[in-house]
């Protein structure tokens, strides 16, 4: 109750809207997505309150997940990464003249499994909160260990990249004062970096400004379907919802879960999901030609994900994603401190993003289905608006938090960066994730070196902490495993 | 230019940041009496990165790779990086809207070729709705 008594302040319901709204607008756009979007909007978000913007923000998340459908069903492009298998069915729907049953169903398939993934939060997310009280130094390592092992494995075709990625993550995080030692490193003589690179500033570069110039590189963009007009043609049949009940739970359970996990992430939820549905179906042979289930099942999953993603997020500080991992850094840069302790410290900022999110969801299925022909037209904006409009934004958020020019020098440069890890097959997320935890990856590690007066045996005696540690060293040998290998990479090839 | 070359010339630039990573944190202190010191944990991702990266160095020659990358649209970002660097560096000189409004204006003209009415009229626009946006309505101060 206390949730809603947040969320349902006018303000509180106005910035869900705006975030909900803008999440569509996002997930339509191919090109733009929502770690981009949240870190440029996050130096704005200072004017706010903590709740308000945390609402919107989330809002942006799963709104994204609604509206990367769109692109998928009407062009055959995702909007997002996450809209890949809806691409499969939903586009072969549209050309079958039913690109209204896909839109329709792709939105109350999002809703329910959006409904399922905030359930889950309020469940899980307190008990599995209480459980890491009793960790330590050690298993915080661990747990970061496990996490960024977990990125690294599913973030890319080869590992050695995603790793390298993770380690220039670290020594990004590194850059500035020590706050053992208060020793400089790695400033190159900059009184600007004595604290360090700011997130906003490599969040903002890699993703907002990398996309847009990978985005330059092609001058035309791609035709979408028409949209039918009338509400009536936007819904499904009884009969597509009867086809679509074991998709329905299959993408929210799926995608819930995969979400918890750090690194799996919605794209390799919704493929799951998809090929379950497929296996278990009794005219898998239809797929890939235009079935409703072949839509519910990956558009469910990719949202269930969502609240799957935020509970590693805030009860244990790990991000498992990009867009966690911005997240995450937003919350700290309003004070808060993600971790076993930000339910009982803060339980109406908590409960109230809980209950913004069934809130949101509900607005997102109300005014998806209407307003999706508008939704469509967005991808009439021309690129050469968009893109001129998201490089000012980029700089006027970045200077907007330090008032200082070197940042978006930094900004042009980590910009540079992001594109090239495109160009050159680097995967993002686990420099991202070695940023934000590198941090609290080392304080962790001189702590337990310190409890156990330099004796690394501690990493190992503690169970908890050992068996984490383990399992990050499973993941990150299997690999090795030539036939295991070959499976991770026909998944993330589809 | 094959992917492996590129995995090749990236390998060596890792290589290199990481070889550099470790001799700074050679200077530091590794462990003192109260534990690990500043140079520990640097020492060894900076050990990780070298090692990783003569490691794809090594795949890149022995097992070269038949993807080629293709650069054609990177002339494109290229450019569009450059002016977005001169933009940058004329903040201090001409102020944010000016800037913006030349870099809008070179992306519409230049780079997707629209006529230079339309071209100014985009770049006019919205450094107009900038302007509106975020000094008068949200206070927040332009670079």
């Amino acid at each position: 109750m206390q949730g809603f008594a947040v969320a349902l302040q006018p303000m509180n319901l106005l910035w869900c809207f705006v975030g909900v709204i803008l999440g569509t607008v996002v997930g339509v756009m191919p090109g733009l997505g929502p770690p981009a979007t949240i870190a440029m909007l996050l130096p704005l978000t200072f004017l706010m309150s903590p709740a308000s913007a945390i609402i919107m923000l989330a809002g942006i998340y799963y709104g994204a997940k609604y509206g990367g459908s769109t692109t998928s069903i009407l062009l055959n492009v995702p909007g997002e990464s996450a809209s890949v298998a809806t691409c499969f069915d939903g586009y072969q729907m549209a050309r079958n003249g039913r690109a209204g049953a896909a839109l329709g169903i792709a939105a109350i398939a999002s809703f329910i499994a959006g409904t399922v993934g905030v359930l889950g939060i309020m469940l899980i997310a307190p008990p599995l909160a209480r459980m890491a009280l009793a960790f330590s130094s050690p298993e915080y390592f661990a747990l970061m260990a496990l996490g960024l092992a977990m990125v690294v494995l599913l973030a890319g075709r080869s590992m050695v990249k995603a790793l390298l990625a993770t380690l220039v993550g670290l020594w990004l995080a590194g850059i500035g004062t020590d706050l053992f030692s208060q020793t400089s490193r790695f400033t190159f003589g900059r009184m600007e970096l004595l604290s360090g690179v700011d997130f906003v500033v490599v969040a903002i570069g890699v993703f907002a400004i990398g996309e847009v110039l990978a985005n330059l590189e092609g001058r035309e963009a791609a035709k979408a379907l028409p949209v039918p007009k009338g509400l009536r043609n936007l819904l499904p049949t009884l009969q597509d919802l009867k086809d679509s009940r074991f998709a329905f739970l299959n993408g929210s359970v799926v995608g819930f879960l995969i979400g918890v996990l750090p690194g799996a992430g919605s794209t390799i939820a919704s493929f799951i999901s998809y090929g379950l549905e497929k296996a278990v179906s009794r005219r898998p042979e239809q797929f890939g030609k235009g079935v409703v289930e072949g839509v519910a099942a990956p558009e469910g999953a990719n949202n269930a994900e969502t609240g799957g993603a935020l509970i590693p997020m805030l009860t244990l500080g790990i991000p498992g994603s990009s867009t966690t991992a911005v997240l995450l850094a937003a919350l700290v840069l309003w004070g808060f401190k993600p971790g076993p302790l930000f339910i009982p410290e803060n339980p109406a900022l908590f409960w109230g993003l809980v209950a913004s999110m069934y809130i949101g969801n509900l607005m997102l299925l109300v005014l998806n289905l209407p307003l999706v022909p508008l939704f469509a037209q967005v991808l009439r904006t021309p690129a050469y608006i968009l893109y001129p409009v998201i490089l000012g934004i980029a700089v006027v958020g970045v200077y907007s938090t330090s008032g200082s020019l070197f940042d978006v020098w930094l900004l042009a440069g980590f910009g540079l960066l992001g594109y090239l890890m495109r160009k050159l097959d680097y995967p993002s997320a686990p420099l991202i994730l070695g940023l934000v935890l590198g941090g609290a990856m080392e304080r962790a590690l001189r702590q337990s070196l310190m409890m156990s007066d330099g004796n690394l045996s501690i990493l190992v005696s503690r169970p908890v902490s050992a068996v984490m540690l383990s399992l990050a060293l499973l993941v990150l040998l299997m690999p090795v495993f030539g036939r295991i290998n070959r499976w991770r990479l026909q998944a993330l090839e589809k | 230019m094959k992917a492996s070359s590129a995995d090749l010339w990236s390998g060596l630039a890792l290589g290199g940041l990481g070889a550099y990573v470790v001799v700074q944190a050679s200077r530091w202190e590794y462990l003192g009496a109260d534990g690990p010191g500043p140079g520990f944990f640097p020492l060894w991702y900076g050990i990780a990165m070298v090692a990783l990266s003569l490691a794809l160095v090594f795949f890149s020659v022995t097992r070269p790779s038949p993807d080629r990358i293709d650069w054609r649209g990177a002339g494109r970002a290229f450019t569009a990086w450059l002016a977005f660097a001169v933009a940058v560096a004329l903040l201090k000189v001409a102020g944010f809207l000016v800037c913006f409004a030349a870099l809008t204006f070179f992306i519409v003209a230049v780079m997707y070729r629209r006529p230079l009415w339309v071209a100014a009229a985009v770049a006019l626009g919205a450094t107009a709705a900038f302007y509106l946006v975020f000094p008068l309505a949200l206070g927040v101060k332009l670079p």
